[in-house]
């Protein structure tokens, strides 16, 4: 059904290759090309004095902008990715036994839900954030030292380099956290259709324990619409990291997202001196990603989803 | 509708007073205080700051004396700006945000429901092609994005609006827009399908058959119904438009609460950032209760639980 929706096709095509690129394409750059260095603002197909091409030019450090926006998307598809699985698990979870339960335990579970969607919550994300970040990095500086002290080289590299993105895995959770309430609504509401039919009744009068159902009878069959609704999940996260790093309270350098370079870039932004690569390209790639996972979303949902076509 | 009304006012406090408590314990928790240098102050200086600022104290006498203050409206100092009390930086800034988020909201109730009425009456034509591509484009191109775009468009290229600045009316246009743009296309989007599902039904074709025109078939019966999806949104619309007025304030370099809040959080002013949380708070959650107090009456069929 879905390779008969050609944007979907497309734009399924235009992930994969993005997502290809930005795992691969930093492997085979250049060392030279990845380094800070004092060749800072040179526009867009610059030469280095290697011989290599800055294909984007370079940033305030002299870094490679193409190797920061591969690197990037690495950061802000996984984010994405790893985010909208958290939220998955958790708003499965919970409107499965809202809409199985049913009943005042739903009632109440979706008031719940109801409350906290209107609570401006990234708000307390970044509070959150603030918060838990310092804890986590004092904890992995802590055990990079220890490490040094008993001349474990390969756990001390490894706590250096988890450094500058602790802030990621604190962000990771605390999006998982929030992005979960429209999958839960979802799931409910199928659930509440599912659990009428037949074989929840059959599964029931041969002696099968809640639990059981949900998992053996009642995943399965929500497996297309959980799938569905985890492709529109992944761009919301994204756009909330992009949000957080923007305000300068996501990532945090040397590491990079799609919104903190799009922060960098518009901090040297000004009208006499136009440094437009630095906003232009990460602007593009963000906005076709997003606009793609969007577009494959919809796709999905108009070919799994009964009720949203006709 | 009282008991409703009553149930909802009492739940809508308790909301604040959870939403508040979490903020404050979790500014508690926070590492690095306003006053922590990196050669500290003799240790009687040090005593005599947090009492100023009552900070002294084990977490629990923190906790209940501040919500004690906070619920006789003191709102405590500031430890950045100094001789600023929290209630008078944001009730200069506040203002601000409150004008820029109104403005938006309109934009994208208003705006979201006649786009999508119109998409939905000119079903598969161009216009509901092309509405519902750029409501895509609109959700996934954040805000950040559109922003220095339309500058770009309207300040330097066309000339007709303000780059930046505030005060005047023309200058909120362009904030509102951009900030108003992605909630205006979810709106739209919102509108579409519930118009298209309530005009399959069959209180519809009733109405046709009476002989009522389309028009007022549309006007009368099928709006009223197609619109609740949107009124229900429109809560959750208020609290996103909070959060997106921050981003939206530093690319317009707008001096609004958004750029107080992220701010206090990086300096550490806890009073003020727990103050900015807990008004933000207040205003969502009353205007929640307003609209669902409007659903009420909207809908006829609401099904009231607590």
């Amino acid at each position: 059904m879905l390779k008969r929706n050609r944007p979907a096709m497309i734009a399924l095509v235009l992930l994969t290759v993005i997502a290809l690129a930005s795992v691969v394409v930093p492997w085979l750059m250049p060392e030279v090309l990845k380094q800070t260095s004092s060749a800072t603002f040179l526009p867009p197909l610059a030469k280095h004095a290697s011989g290599s091409v800055h294909l984007c030019g370079t940033d305030v450090n002299g870094q490679d902008l193409f190797y920061r926006l591969l690197t990037g998307a690495r950061v802000s598809l996984g984010i994405g990715i790893l985010g909208a699985i958290i939220s998955l698990i958790i708003g499965t979870t919970y409107g499965m036994v809202a809409g199985f339960v049913g009943g005042r335990v739903d009632a109440a579970m979706m008031r719940f839900v109801d409350v906290i969607y209107s609570v401006p919550r990234l708000l307390f994300i970044m509070v959150f954030i603030s918060a838990l970040d310092s804890y986590l990095k004092v904890g992995l500086d802590g055990a990079r030292l220890w490490a040094q002290e008993h001349q474990w080289l390969w756990l001390e590299r490894r706590m250096g380099g988890l450094l500058p993105y602790s802030k990621l895995l604190v962000m990771v959770i605390s999006l998982g956290l929030v992005e979960w309430l429209t999958m839960a609504r979802i799931v409910r509401g199928q659930v509440l259709v599912l659990r009428e039919m037949a074989f929840v009744t059959a599964a029931r009068a041969m002696g099968q324990g809640t639990f059981t159902i949900l998992r053996k009878h009642l995943l399965p069959n929500l497996s297309t619409i959980i799938l569905t609704y985890l492709t529109l999940t992944i761009p919301a996260v994204i756009l909330d990291e992009s949000f957080l790093s923007f305000l300068g309270l996501g990532i945090e350098d040397p590491a990079a997202s799609w919104g903190s370079l799009l922060k960098d870039g518009a901090q040297v932004i000004n009208p006499i001196e136009s440094k437009w690569w630095l906003l232009a390209f990460p602007a593009v790639l963000m906005s076709i990603s997003l606009l793609a996972l969007n577009f494959l979303g919809d796709g999905l949902r108009d070919a799994f989803d009964p009720k949203s076509s006709d | 509708m009282l008991a409703f009304i009553f149930r909802r006012l009492l739940s809508s406090a308790l909301v604040l007073f959870c939403v508040v408590s979490v903020t404050v314990l979790l500014s508690f928790v926070m590492k690095g205080g306003p006053f922590d240098r990196e050669k500290p102050p003799p240790e009687h200086i040090q005593k005599a700051l947090l009492e100023r600022y009552k900070l002294s104290g084990t977490t629990w006498e923190r906790y209940t004396s501040y919500m004690s203050d906070l619920v006789r409206g003191d709102l405590r100092a500031s430890f950045r700006y100094r001789d600023w009390t929290v209630s008078e930086v944001l009730a200069q800034k506040m203002p601000n945000s409150i004008k820029l988020g109104a403005v938006a909201f309109v934009i994208a109730s208003v705006g979201g429901v006649l786009l999508g009425s119109l998409a939905a009456l000119k079903r598969d034509g161009l216009v509901d092609w092309s509405a519902m591509f750029g409501a895509l484009l609109l959700i996934s191109v954040p805000t950040f994005i559109t922003g220095p775009c339309l500058i770009a468009v309207f300040g330097l290229w066309l000339k007709v609006l303000p780059v930046g600045g505030w005060g005047r009316w023309e200058h909120v246009i362009l904030p509102a827009f951009c900030l108003a743009g992605p909630y205006l296309a979810y709106v739209a989007r919102l509108m579409r399908n519930s118009l298209l599902e309530v005009m399959k039904s069959e209180f519809m074709r009733t109405a046709r058959a009476k002989g009522v025109s389309d028009t007022q078939a549309l006007a009368k019966h099928a709006m009223k119904v197609a619109v609740l999806p949107v009124v229900t949104f429109l809560g959750p619309l208020a609290a996103n438009l909070l959060t997106g007025s921050m981003v939206v304030e530093t690319v317009f370099n707008i001096s609004g609460a958004g750029t107080v809040f992220v701010n206090s959080l990086q300096n550490r002013d806890y009073f003020l950032l727990v103050g900015a949380v807990a008004v933000y708070c207040a205003l969502v959650i009353l205007f929640n209760f307003i609209v669902d107090v409007l659903y009420g009456f909207l809908d006829k069929r609401i099904k009231v639980y607590g």
